[in-house]
């Protein structure tokens, strides 16, 4: 009888431990947040340009603007100042040597695939000193800038959330998945 | 008496310092005049003691120190980045505060109180949660190894140490809330693919992970070897990916946005990427490749003639390491080392080989092979496979020590070319 006992009870206790160790649907912790508190953190911008926010700028704008938050750290041609990388710079015939030379320099015109990634670089994190502090319309004025001085848009180019995502980079084709899985090949 | 007698003795020694003397004069009054034991307490000296066994030690403390007779440092390089002093080191876990550095924004410093992960974008319910959501959650603990990308210098010197060479590699003890938790909790569209993970440094710091990566075993820590992580460390949670690059383990991490394609951030695209020989550039090649190396005896070590246990590190990305074998002879033999177990996936393994050295000059490496059956490449075979171009990451070559026949040990540097 008291075996028998034992035994329901082991049983019993045992199910209820597993009950505690299944996992719920919900731990419900965590808050909730609304729109308004996503979108105040919510900056990155995709390449398809989801995410470019309501703005624009010119070229001649960015030149200013340039000068005055940029060229102290990448140059008055954005040609850098290490450890502050080069922006502009363009190879003849968009050759990309970075595969054999070590000391090709790169930049937004020869290397960056994508000119939404300006935008969101530029925004988030620059200028170095005063991090997150351009406006949007100082941002497209900016991007537009520099795109312009590597030959990627033309001099009365006014950018915004229409038409950033269509610009073609010229190394984007160059760009591919990773191709080592382990095993014995060496890549 | 004796005790008063030892102390007049110990104050007559003049090789030892005069705050030294004096202190120990203070602590050996107290112990001989049988005055309360509450004022028997001094503080660990900061300098030797001679006759340890004939005085009283230091009193208990609230926090630790290490010996004053150990000078562990990390070495920092430029101002984004410090080096772990893998030469100095035991066993397979690197103390929180000598594990690397690398960031691109500065160090944050973050009050808990006042920081939340948002997750958001392709979920049922967008959630803040804060430190103390994270840590009512079940935790998750693992050892794994953070390594650096760049965690190579191709024209380094012969007057270089396995800290200057590969000091972009530590590993913890890791605990926190599994990722695959959190988004069960936020409930997942069908539609996502990928995740943009955000810091909150100035660098507002962004990778893209793809989604299998969360099912599998990313995990969002908030401990490193048993107390809260270091705020070099991303303090007061952090992203961390098992086996992949360091910087997609996002620290001080704010957001996580589910999508259904990459974002093609900064990082992703212009920095971590690799250029190849054919004119193309690999991206998102996030695993990192089986590597190890001999951290002793290795530069700036002088060498006896006589027994030493060769020692070193291996690790892959991709999971256990399965053998590592040591050459004595230039790499004309190859023979097994010993492991110390227990072997984990993507993280540093311990291996060593009891080595007699004859006191004739001779280069000794390592070549670690993981589970996949990947053999840790030497220079030339990276460079065949890749070209000579990119310098910047994913290198992990053999590496190799030149013993000299006066047992002084150098790097073996091959310009990588």
């Amino acid at each position: 009888m008291i075996n028998i006992l034992f035994v329901f009870l082991l049983a019993f206790t045992g199910s209820a431990l597993a009950a505690e160790a299944s996992r719920p649907d919900s731990y419900n912790l965590g808050r909730s947040v609304d729109a308004a508190e996503i979108s105040a953190w919510d900056i990155d911008v995709s390449p398809d340009g989801r995410g470019l926010p309501d703005g624009s700028g010119t070229v001649q704008q960015g030149e200013k603007i340039y000068l005055q938050k940029c060229a102290s750290c990448h140059g008055e041609k954005g040609t850098g100042n290490r450890p502050f990388p080069a922006l502009v710079g363009r190879f003849p015939d968009d050759a990309f040597p970075f595969g054999k030379d070590p000391s090709a320099v790169k930049t937004v015109g020869n290397y960056w695939p994508y000119a939404t990634t300006l935008y969101d670089y530029v925004n988030r994190a620059m200028p170095f000193n005063d991090p997150g502090s351009l406006e949007n319309n100082e941002v497209y004025a900016l991007v537009a800038y520099i795109l312009h001085k590597n030959e990627i848009v033309s001099s009365d180019t006014v950018l915004s959330a229409k038409n950033l995502a269509a610009i073609s980079m010229p190394a984007r084709h160059r760009f591919v998945p990773d191709n080592r899985h382990g095993g014995p090949e060496v890549r | 008496m004796a005790a008063l007698k030892y102390v007049r003795e110990y104050m007559s020694d003049k090789k030892l310092p005069v705050n030294a003397t004096r202190r120990q004069f203070l602590a050996g009054m107290t112990a001989a005049g049988g005055m309360a034991a509450s004022s028997w307490g001094v503080a660990l000296p900061s300098t030797p003691v001679l006759e340890p066994t004939r005085i009283q030690g230091a009193t208990s403390s609230a926090l630790g120190t290490r010996s004053v007779h150990e000078s562990l440092k990390r070495l920092p390089m430029y101002n984004i980045a410090s080096l772990t002093p893998l030469e100095s080191l035991h066993g397979t876990i690197t103390p929180a505060d000598l594990h690397f550095e690398r960031h691109h924004g500065g160090v944050p410093q973050i009050d808990p109180a006042n920081h939340e992960l948002l997750i958001h974008g392709m979920v049922d319910k967008p959630l803040k949660f804060s430190l103390d959501d994270l840590k009512r959650f079940p935790s998750v603990t693992r050892i794994c190894f953070l390594e650096c990308s760049g965690n190579f210098n191709p024209r380094a010197g012969e007057n270089s140490s396995p800290q200057m060479l590969c000091g972009m590699t530590s590993q913890s003890e890791w605990t926190g809330v599994a990722l695959s938790t959190l988004f069960r909790e936020v409930g997942v569209k069908p539609k996502a693919s990928w995740f943009l993970a955000e810091g909150s440094d100035a660098a507002v710091m962004t990778r893209s992970i793809p989604m299998d990566k969360a099912w599998d075993d990313a995990l969002i820590a908030y401990a490193q070897n048993g107390e809260a992580i270091r705020p070099e460390q991303g303090y007061p949670m952090r992203l961390v990916l098992p086996g992949w690059e360091g910087n997609t383990s996002i620290k001080w991490l704010r957001r996580l946005e589910l999508s259904d394609a990459a974002f093609m951030t900064r990082e992703e695209t212009s920095k971590y990427t690799e250029p190849l020989k054919d004119g193309s550039v690999r991206m998102f090649s996030v695993v990192m490749d089986a590597r190890s190396i001999i951290t002793s005896p290795a530069y700036p070590k002088t060498l006896e003639k006589g027994w030493h246990e060769i020692r070193g590190i291996a690790w892959s990305g991709r999971g256990r390491i399965k053998m590592v074998e040591v050459s004595v002879d230039g790499g004309k033999h190859w023979q097994a080392a010993r492991l110390q177990g227990p072997v984990l996936a993507k993280a540093h393994t311990r291996f060593s080989l009891p080595w007699k050295w004859n006191g004739q000059a001779t280069e000794i490496s390592s070549r670690a092979t993981d589970e996949t059956g990947y053999v840790q490449p030497t220079r030339r075979e990276l460079i065949n496979a890749r070209g000579a171009g990119g310098q910047s990451y994913h290198l992990n070559p053999v590496t190799t020590w030149i013993v000299q026949a006066d047992g002084q040990i150098i790097y073996k540097a091959e310009a990588w070319v």
